[in-house]
């Protein structure tokens, strides 16, 4: 039978009165919707942040799990504390202790996911307008985190050495000019998701000083910092900061699992204690099931060298995807070269828009990657790309990177037809992936060729709105 | 009368999600009206599926590319399976706002002007020598859009001579075909139709009015909240007539069957100005159609209903040569 009652327009206005304002701030966005084209089968996703899994023994964690249901089931299946439980709390300090820091277990919580503790400490110390600053461009993830608390974002333009301290003092100044007082620092210090660089030495120190300074909070995301390929590791914040002025937010996603959810918040005690109620608040505690499966992998001893397998993997396919870059990619083009992680920053002329291009990569070629807009609030990153080569084998990274640079070459070749102007002396009309490399050999491409500081793009594209 | 209904969704094009979104709704309005629904997300097993299905009718709920654009439309003629909305030759004329452009200026139902291009033009045939002229004549800003593109996906506004290059290789991105379109400052209207008894009956015009300042755009396309419609549009009765009108003559001209959207600007002075012809408009909580249907006292089920009915009815035999 027809019901009558069930009639869009009122159904839709009834919903839409009953929205939260900061639900405004919420997008999902077209961009969103054609992500999820990029699950097919037939497309290489160089898009997600994902590790790779298929890299643990499925023998170790039938082997894990049996251990749990055999001697401590009801525990496994019951609530935890909030904070979480001390074996797994123990395994954080030993990964800490890992990078250079030391830390009681009574400094932390154990979070569903590193995320949540983006959310946690938003919802703990930003009221709607409070500024939150953040490096440009930041990790995608936590923009609709700032966006569901209404918070008011500033992000601070990086180089190849991470966030410009500079910039970020000059941008402190102006907002006690404004008397508006950042209430934190949001940043991924090492192999930043999404630009891949990693904040020097000099300008951890100075960050933690101006942190001191100024009294202001920092959150030092750290996901990576254990898969580096290259070089010797720099102290994190926290280490450097001794924990006042520094907020610590780790995970075992990147170095154990994703599925898994947990991560870690470490934080000095009195912001501890907010945290813990706001935690209480979203989900009660973390499951129980999966820190005792965290505690029963580390009692092995083995974590570490499963550590260093992925990060020979990544190495690999990291190395393939830079190789596969030069070759593919058009001299117009930049990107960043990052000693560890999982992405890479790659801009393009800034007539090229990557959500354009992703659309027609998807359609053409079947191969996907972040587009660059995702990483900022204000609309710029127009022209970059973040490319993840810890979730695609070689053969794939090499494949899907020829494909999106094939589309570029279109792109340019068609803009170059079409504006007038050659991009590089003639090089807009050739397609061939060889005439670029000779291009290249004769000497730098001009200004690019020295890629100091990450692009910024100053134009929006659409000119709607004024219109 | 219980039927086996194919419900198919999804698919690679663009709008992937939107569809998935208007295919829940339809299911469950089939289920509630008493219905088998054999939901399918269509993939290369699409044949073989519909023919294991054993349906009795197919409900296409698939936007943009391959759904909408006459592909899959041929695919159940080739398997004889009755299915709802435009055929193919409808499907394909929609779907190419070129061509679409093309039978109004034909039939006399105003349609802003424009000039099309292909990349070929540009790559091969120094189209670009002729853009002064276009911008000329159209005057700025300019929309340029893909010619194939269902949604509001790759449409750029080009402000100045300088942006038009940018917007091409943008609105090129979408399709190997694009269109220069004077832009028509007004007030954004779409008008559903659906087939009767008497043939196809405009229902109540929708205006789509953006809370904010901006473009029209996919986003508050299908997002609640973000765009205030009004239905009945607020429109002096001669203009509702008119805008009526030229939706039933583009709908007819177009051959469409079942039900369609034309979406049309009304300027400041002058007709409304018809755009493009949505041959499978969105169906999702925050669709145009739905809203104009219910405005007519129309539910979504008894809508759901009707475009069933019409397809079994649809004689096998026009089945194009």
């Amino acid at each position: 039978m027809p019901d009558r009652h069930q009639t869009t327009s009122h159904e839709i206005e009834r919903y839409a009165g009953l929205f939260a304002k900061r639900t405004r701030q919420m997008r999902s966005s077209a961009m969103r919707d054609l992500m999820a084209i990029t699950a097919r089968p037939e497309v290489i996703s160089l898009a997600g942040g994902l590790p790779d899994t298929s890299t643990f023994s499925p023998e170790t964690f039938a082997a894990l799990t049996a251990t749990i249901a055999r001697e401590s089931c009801a525990s496994a299946l019951q609530y935890g504390p909030t904070e979480g439980f001390d074996e797994t709390k123990r395994c954080i300090a030993e990964v800490m202790a890992v990078e250079g820091m030391r830390v009681e277990i009574g400094d932390m919580i154990v979070t569903t996911g590193g995320q949540q503790v983006i959310d946690l400490v938003t919802k703990t110390l930003v009221d709607p307008g409070d500024v939150v600053i953040c490096e440009a461009p930041t990790y995608p993830g936590a923009v609709p985190v700032f966006a569901s608390y209404e918070a008011d974002v500033v992000q601070i333009e990086m180089d190849a050495d991470g966030m410009r301290i500079d910039l970020l003092e000059e941008t402190l100044e102006r907002l006690d000019q404004e008397r508006r007082r950042p209430k934190f620092i949001y940043t991924v210090p090492t192999f930043q998701n999404p630009a891949g660089v990693t904040l020097s030495a000099p300008r951890r120190q100075r960050l933690v000083e101006i942190a001191r300074e100024r009294e202001l909070l920092v959150l030092e995301d750290n996901p990576y910092g254990l898969l580096r390929y290259e070089g010797e590791p720099l102290p994190p914040l926290r280490a450097l900061d001794g924990g006042v002025y520094v907020l610590y937010l780790g995970t075992f996603s990147k170095i154990l699992s994703p599925g898994i959810r947990i991560g870690w918040v470490v934080a000095p005690p009195p912001v501890l204690a907010k945290i813990n109620l706001g935690k209480q608040a979203a989900d009660l505690c973390t499951s129980s099931l999966t820190q005792q499966l965290v505690a029963g992998f580390f009692a092995e001893g083995r974590w570490l060298a499963y550590v260093q397998d992925l990060c020979g993997i990544y190495r690999r396919r990291r190395d393939a995807m830079l190789d596969a870059l030069a070759e593919h990619f058009p001299p117009e083009a930049e990107w960043t070269q990052p000693g560890g992680g999982l992405f890479i920053w790659a801009t393009l002329p800034d007539f090229i828009d990557t959500e354009d291009l992703l659309a027609k990569a998807i359609r053409q070629e079947s191969v996907a990657f972040v587009p660059g807009s995702a990483a900022y609030v204000d609309g710029r990153g127009g022209s970059s790309m973040r490319l993840n080569f810890s979730a695609a084998g070689e053969d794939d990274i090499v494949e899907g990177i020829r494909r999106i640079g094939k589309v570029i070459d279109e792109q340019i070749s068609l803009w170059g037809t079409i504006s007038g102007k050659g991009t590089t002396g003639g090089r807009a009309a050739s397609s061939s992936a060889g005439e670029a490399q000779d291009d290249r050999d004769e000497g730098p491409p001009g200004p690019l060729a020295d890629v100091v500081e990450l692009p910024r793009r100053t134009d929006t594209k659409r000119g709607a709105s004024g219109s | 009368m219980s039927l086996r209904v194919a419900v198919l969704k999804g698919g690679t094009s663009l709008e992937r999600q939107v569809s998935l979104r208007s295919a829940g709704r339809v299911e469950r309005a089939l289920e509630r009206l008493g219905h088998d629904v054999i939901p399918i997300d269509v993939d290369a097993a699409l044949v073989q599926q519909l023919r294991d299905s054993d349906a009795d009718v197919a409900f296409v709920a698939l936007h943009g590319r391959g759904g909408e654009d006459g592909t899959v439309q041929e695919l159940l003629e080739i398997v004889g399976m009755p299915y709802t909305g435009s055929g193919v030759l409808a499907c394909m004329r929609c779907m190419d706002k070129v061509l679409t452009k093309h039978l109004l200026v034909r039939e006399h139902v105003p349609t802003p002007d424009f000039f099309a291009f292909s990349d070929v033009a540009f790559r091969e045939f120094g189209a670009a020598d002729a853009l002064p002229a276009i911008e000329e004549r159209l005057g700025f800003p300019i929309v340029v859009k893909p010619a194939a593109q269902g949604s509001a996906l790759g449409i750029e506004f080009a402000a100045s001579p300088a942006d038009v290059p940018q917007a091409l290789v943008a609105a090129f991105s979408y399709d190997n075909r694009v269109l220069l379109e004077r832009h028509v400052k007004g007030r954004e209207l779409a008008v559903g139709l659906l087939d009767g008894e008497h043939g196809p009956e405009a229902l109540p015009i929708v205006e789509a009015k953006p809370k904010q300042e901006y473009f029209f755009d996919f986003e508050a396309r299908y997002e609640i909240g973000k765009t205030d419609y009004v239905c009945p549009a607020d429109l002096p009765a001669d203009v509702t007539a008119l805008a009526q009108e030229l939706a039933g003559k583009t709908y007819r001209l177009l051959g469409c069957y079942g039900f369609a959207r034309i979406d049309m600007m009304l300027p400041e002075e002058g007709p409304p100005q018809v755009l493009e012809a949505q041959a499978i408009p969105g169906l999702t909580e925050t669709s145009l159609f739905p809203q104009a249907a219910d405005a007519a006292g129309i539910s979504f089920d008894e809508f759901v209903e009707r475009l069933v009915q019409l397809a079994l009815q649809r004689s096998p035999a026009a089945t194009p040569a």
